[in-house]
């Protein structure tokens, strides 16, 4: 007797990545009836999406397009939370607070032109800081709150939005299954080759994160983006000590910065299981997985110094990833002109989650051929020329 | 006639134990099978892997929550307490 296994009929879209933008690509894209198949050479949330907080901010962002994608993403986050849910979204908000008076300024003055751009930004005095997060340090300067960032446990919010598109869109997931090259037809994109056999599509979306400029080089373009690495501290489990995000001001010119020495800034925050996450660090030093002790030393007295109480907790285990970082510092989000039937979504840097919902609505409009809700030119694949 | 064995206390209880035993195994012989609850349930925990992997068995030891008392070595001067929850409820 023998097997004949039924033959699928070609996906219109190969989604390269099943990170949480890959996960929000095929998502979107069932959604709007396209048959979608997401490959990725290791398991779901393998890459970036399993080594960072979970963070959907736009107080970290000053105003441009960067932002005004970030507040489609925090509405279609929430929409995606009251449909879907299981993914730990909390609409927590953000408070970031000044140690300094100059620091203070450069925060009321960031927050001036975000309120433009729509965010809600209310400056917090230093006396009423208490009541919003009643163990923060008592010198600081002042501080600022933004009610719409929130936050979402990323492997659990990639795997539902997989799971959903499976199950209700059709789509289909091959994990352990790595491209190795792209299927031309002229110059078209017409497919992908894996290891696992080829794989022919109408088209190809390249949101493999970090490793999103290995992809482009299949197709023979460039896109330069670059690993760089962070570390995040898991504490024990605590009762809820921290109520929002709280970062450092300084935290915003760490993200904009490029330089590639080491640059690190507190960022603290609870989670549904206790335990408290402790970042950031930031620097370029290629793929190395080391853990140096220093670093994460320096990042745990900085979260001491905003919660003082954190010096009686300990930090149980430790972390590492690699930001897909772009040189302007924005995502690589859209078609490629250079390679048609590709389109790119990759290289969020740190914001890989916080753009994701966003990034799969417009990748999913764009390859349906529809407008898209922002303004895609400042993320063209083709800017770095 | 041999001494007494030395023994550590366990909120007020005095625990015998054998020189190089753990704080779990001493609390065992001494017939105390569970020393936490769970944060979530509050169901009662004790040993399970006995070899410091599964972080079942956490216990406060001298004032310090989230120790595994299967790796703890008893001493004459421990100070033992049973865990509630995430053994932290005092910070907050």
């Amino acid at each position: 007797m023998c097997h004949i296994a039924p033959v699928p009929a070609a996906p219109d879209v190969v989604v390269i990545g099943a990170g949480v933008v890959g996960a929000a690509c095929a998502w979107h894209a069932a959604r709007a009836g396209l048959r979608v198949t997401v490959v990725d050479r290791g398991p779901v949330a393998s890459g970036t999406t399993g080594a960072g907080e979970g963070n959907i901010l736009v107080s970290d962002k000053p105003a441009g397009p960067e932002l005004e994608l970030a507040l489609l993403s925090a509405r279609l986050w929430s929409d995606l939370a009251a449909e879907l849910g299981g993914f730990e979204h909390h609409d927590k908000g953000g408070l970031v607070v000044a140690a300094s008076e100059s620091a203070h300024q450069n925060l009321l003055d960031t927050g001036l032109g975000q309120q433009a751009a729509g965010v809600t930004a209310t400056p917090v005095a230093p006396d009423d800081l208490p009541g919003y997060e009643p163990h923060l340090a008592g010198d600081l300067a002042g501080g600022m709150y933004y009610p719409q960032d929130a936050q979402v446990q990323p492997m659990l919010a990639a795997a539902r939005m997989l799971a959903d598109a499976r199950g209700h869109g059709g789509a289909e997931l091959r994990t352990g299954v790595q491209v190795t090259g792209l299927l031309r037809d002229g110059e078209r994109v017409v497919g992908v080759d894996t290891t696992s056999g080829s794989i022919p599509a109408a088209a190809v979306v390249n949101a493999a994160g970090t490793w999103g400029g290995q992809v482009a080089e299949l197709a023979g373009v460039h896109l330069p983006v670059l690993p760089r690495r962070g570390f995040v501290l898991v504490t024990e489990p605590v009762p809820v000590l921290v109520r929002h995000k709280v970062y450092a001001a300084e935290y915003v010119s760490d993200v904009a910065s490029a330089d590639a020495g080491l640059h690190t800034s507190p960022v603290v925050e609870g989670t549904d299981a206790g335990p408290i996450l402790i970042g950031s660090s930031r620097e370029r030093v290629g793929f190395d997985r080391s853990m140096p002790a220093e670093i994460l030393r320096t990042l745990a007295a900085a979260a001491v110094r905003l919660f003082p109480v954190l010096a009686r907790v300990n930090v149980i285990r430790a972390y590492r990833g690699f930001r897909p970082y772009c040189p302007d510092h924005l995502p690589v989000i859209g078609p490629d002109p250079r390679a048609p039937g590709l389109w790119h979504a990759c290289g969020h840097e740190g914001a890989g989650v916080c753009l994701a919902a966003a990034t799969g609505h417009v990748i999913a409009a764009s390859l349906a051929g529809r407008s898209t809700e922002v303004d895609l030119v400042p993320f063209r694949p083709e800017r770095f020329g | 006639m041999s001494p007494p064995p030395p023994t550590f206390d366990f909120d007020g209880q005095a625990i015998p134990f054998r020189p190089g035993q753990s704080v779990g195994a001493a609390l065992l012989a001494a017939g105390i099978r569970s020393w936490r609850t769970t944060r979530v349930g509050g169901r009662p925990r004790g040993m399970f892997c006995g070899i410091g992997v599964c972080f079942d068995c956490l216990v406060i030891v001298d004032g310090q929550p989230n120790q595994r008392a299967c790796l703890v070595p008893a001493r004459a001067e421990t100070d033992v307490r049973r865990q509630e929850g995430s053994g932290h409820g005092n910070l907050s």
